[in-house]
């Protein structure tokens, strides 16, 4: 089916036709819809899920890791503060191993307090032990979400899907869903690995580890991480080959005989596409590379994509305040830093707390990384 | 009635092993607990703490029914998503049992860095026991004050010193905050009390909605009392009415145990050591009888309560 719906409403959407057993959430602007929507989901019995309208971001998770671990298929939402204060159950769900979805209308962190959109949230969760995954578009949002219920239940991880607030979350597109039941059979029953309420099966989840197993738990779950390449590119080729649809980790954008590119993840990707095309009319050869699986982060695809530019321009909707460079830009150089010959990378931070960022200055930012040339360690894109 | 002799044939769901301190109440609370939870299984959530250091230490566990432990201010919340899935298998049909699920947190997870998530998850009306064991300061951190801790007890962020006789605030009334949230029942009881704690324990779990339970459990490391002396101190709690055993029933206060012969507030506080500055300077004097009032008024309002329901039903 064709439909126009902004961000929100195709996250909300395929939620319901996920239709996901738990559902526990707490309302804040940007994600607010996707909860609202959902409400209305269950209060019309268009699904089968249990709503839990919890007080807080932190019971949300909380209440989310009891569903997850009694052995349902849960999903939440939210944003910005809401993301941070959740912060330290995220650990707990991935300690778990818990596949928990949720989604998140990126925003900015307070303070200034400031409701728009920029990457500092899930940045600022990096570390968590979620799946991230950054989308383009409404549509990629909405593909995205359905395919990382799969890709956490197969990996045993959290996962996390970002659209950009306001500029997604708030902006209609026109989208193509899928029918409910093209989504259930696309993800089949939720298998959990144990189950809390199995009570014939006592187990214990959650135990305290000194010294002598901690560090084995966290190994495991590093494993889980790096393994889960396998579930990501597996859900997007069954989900290509269901429904026409493909995606991958990273996508090319005019980058053949690209010199100069730039990576970024985000709604921006359109914006950069933009500026490529600009600047390819005039003969430049430039391309861009956009990320969307943030976490795992799959070094050998970004090694054997970036080896070959002169120059890349990292692009960060987020500053890591004092760090050598904005988060993106560090891992992207510590990808690349055991090549013999390495392209020349420069950091830009541009977009925070929903500042614009135009075809222009993307074209501008171009044409700086095709120059070779940079000045300072980071640029900050069009702040005064 | 609960009898002893029948309760030596129920399975023990906290194992021995564990490494408690010798004399944790805590540890006493928790096994009488579950010796009362028979017949309907029950699946667990704790708090960050004592109880889930000292049973869950991986490979280890005392647990024999499901356990989970998430966070430290999150017993609540974590079994408003347990019961939440059980309303869900329930619904449609995967689960056909009865189960109860009880949460337990200590004073700190409770009164304190919980509070937000307990009252949420009273205020939905989710349907499990809420499980305070009290031992009045953050043990497991090294005995720090917490909102439940009385007035002038010596801890290590409310230390005795030349100028403060320890903690300056009374505790909160948990209890309050707890039935202002229109809970069908809420009791209040102690270790020494076994069959009232086990008895109450029963009556929780046969309720519909959320139920809260307050156990006093006497800790011999941040009381500073003899190992030997916890289940004492306990009963000592109830005689001087530091401790009234009480519940909350469908809108009515019910004392359950009125001492025959009221012991003042020194009996309590003088086994321990928390209060034992208070014995050693004269300034202790003021301190205790300002507890002692305190006490009294806390009592002598209960007793109001309790008979203004008598009343009204008559």
């Amino acid at each position: 089916m064709i439909l126009a719906k902004t961000g929100n409403e195709a996250l909300a959407y395929a939620m319901k036709q996920i239709n996901p057993d738990v559902v526990a959430a707490y309302p804040i602007t940007p994600s607010t819809e996707i909860v609202q929507i959902f409400s209305t989901y269950v209060s019309d019995g268009e699904v089968d899920s249990e709503f839990v309208a919890v007080e807080s971001e932190h019971s949300a998770m909380a209440a989310c890791i009891g569903a997850a671990a009694a052995g349902c298929r849960v999903m939440t939402a939210t944003a910005s503060q809401g993301l941070a204060l959740m912060h330290e159950m995220l650990f707990i769900a991935a300690g778990l191993r818990l596949p928990i979805v949720m989604s998140v209308a990126s925003r900015s962190l307070s303070s200034p307090l400031n409701i728009h959109g920029d990457h500092s949230d899930s940045l600022a969760s990096r570390d968590s032990g979620w799946l991230q995954f950054f989308c383009e578009t409404v549509q990629e949002g909405y593909d995205t979400l359905i395919q990382a219920v799969k890709i956490a239940e197969k990996a045993y991880l959290p996962a996390l899907v970002a659209i950009d607030g306001f500029i997604l979350s708030h902006c209609q597109e026109r989208i193509e869903t899928l029918t409910d039941s093209e989504v259930r059979d696309f993800l089949g029953p939720f298998k959990p690995n144990y189950n809390l309420l199995d009570w014939h099966n006592p187990i214990l989840v959650g135990p305290a580890t000194l010294q002598d197993y901690y560090f084995e738990f966290k190994r495991g779950e590093i494993e889980g991480m790096n393994r889960a390449i396998e579930a990501i590119e597996a859900a997007q080729e069954e989900f290509g080959k269901r429904f026409g649809r493909w995606y991958q980790v990273i996508e090319e954008y005019r980058c053949d005989d690209a010199e100069a590119v730039l990576v970024l993840m985000g709604s921006a990707c359109g914006t950069c596409r933009v500026a490529v095309d600009r600047l390819r009319e005039k003969g430049m050869k430039v391309g861009m590379v956009k990320l969307r699986v943030f976490r795992p982060l799959v070094h050998s695809i970004l090694k054997n994509c970036l080896r070959r530019f002169k120059s890349i321009g990292v692009l960060d909707r987020v500053d890591a305040v004092n760090s050598y460079g904005g988060p993106l830009f560090t891992e992207i150089t510590s990808v690349l830093y055991d090549l013999p010959e390495r392209p020349n990378v420069f950091s830009y931070v541009y977009g925070l707390g929903g500042r614009e960022f135009t075809p222009e200055d993307a074209a501008g930012v171009l044409e700086a990384v095709l120059g070779g040339k940079k000045e300072e360690l980071v640029t900050y894109i069009g702040v005064r | 009635m609960l009898k002893l002799a029948d309760l030596t044939k129920n399975a023990e769901l906290f194992s021995q092993g564990h490494r408690a301190c010798a004399g944790c109440g805590e540890a006493l609370a928790v096994r009488q607990i579950l010796l009362a939870a028979q017949g309907i299984p029950v699946v667990t959530a704790m708090a960050t703490g004592c109880l889930e250091i000292f049973s869950s230490i991986y490979p280890h566990s005392a647990w024999q029914v499901p356990m989970i432990h998430t966070a430290f201010e999150t017993a609540a919340s974590t079994a408003a998503g347990i019961e939440t899935a059980y309303r869900f298998f329930r619904k449609t049909g995967k689960i056909k049992e009865e189960i109860r699920i009880i949460a337990f947190a200590g004073d700190g997870g409770t009164y304190d860095i919980g509070l937000q998530a307990l009252s949420g998850a009273l205020e939905r009306r989710h349907r499990f026991l809420y499980v305070c064991t009290n031992n009045e300061a953050y043990m497991n951190t090294g005995i720090q004050r917490s909102s439940a801790t009385p007035y002038g007890a010596d801890t290590t962020t409310s230390p005795a010193g030349k100028v403060l006789p320890g903690k300056v605030q009374h505790r909160k009334n948990i209890m309050e905050i707890v039935i202002a949230h229109d809970v069908p029942y809420a009791a209040q009881t102690t270790i020494f009390f076994w069959r009232d704690l086990m008895s109450k324990v029963q009556k929780a779990l046969a309720t519909d909605g959320p139920t809260f339970l307050n156990v006093l459990v006497p800790c011999p490391l941040g009381w500073r009392h003899p190992s030997s002396e916890t289940v004492k101190l306990s009963k000592l709690a109830a005689d001087t009415c530091y401790w009234p055993i009480y519940e909350f029933e469908n809108g009515q206060y019910k004392m359950n145990y009125k001492p025959q012969k009221r012991l003042p507030i020194e009996e309590f506080l003088k086994p321990q050591g928390r209060f034992r500055h208070l014995f050693q300077k004269t300034e202790g004097k003021e301190v205790i009888s300002e507890l002692q009032r305190y006490i009294d008024e806390q009592w002598q309002l209960l007793l109001k309560k309790e008979a203004a329901f008598a009343h009204r039903e008559g």
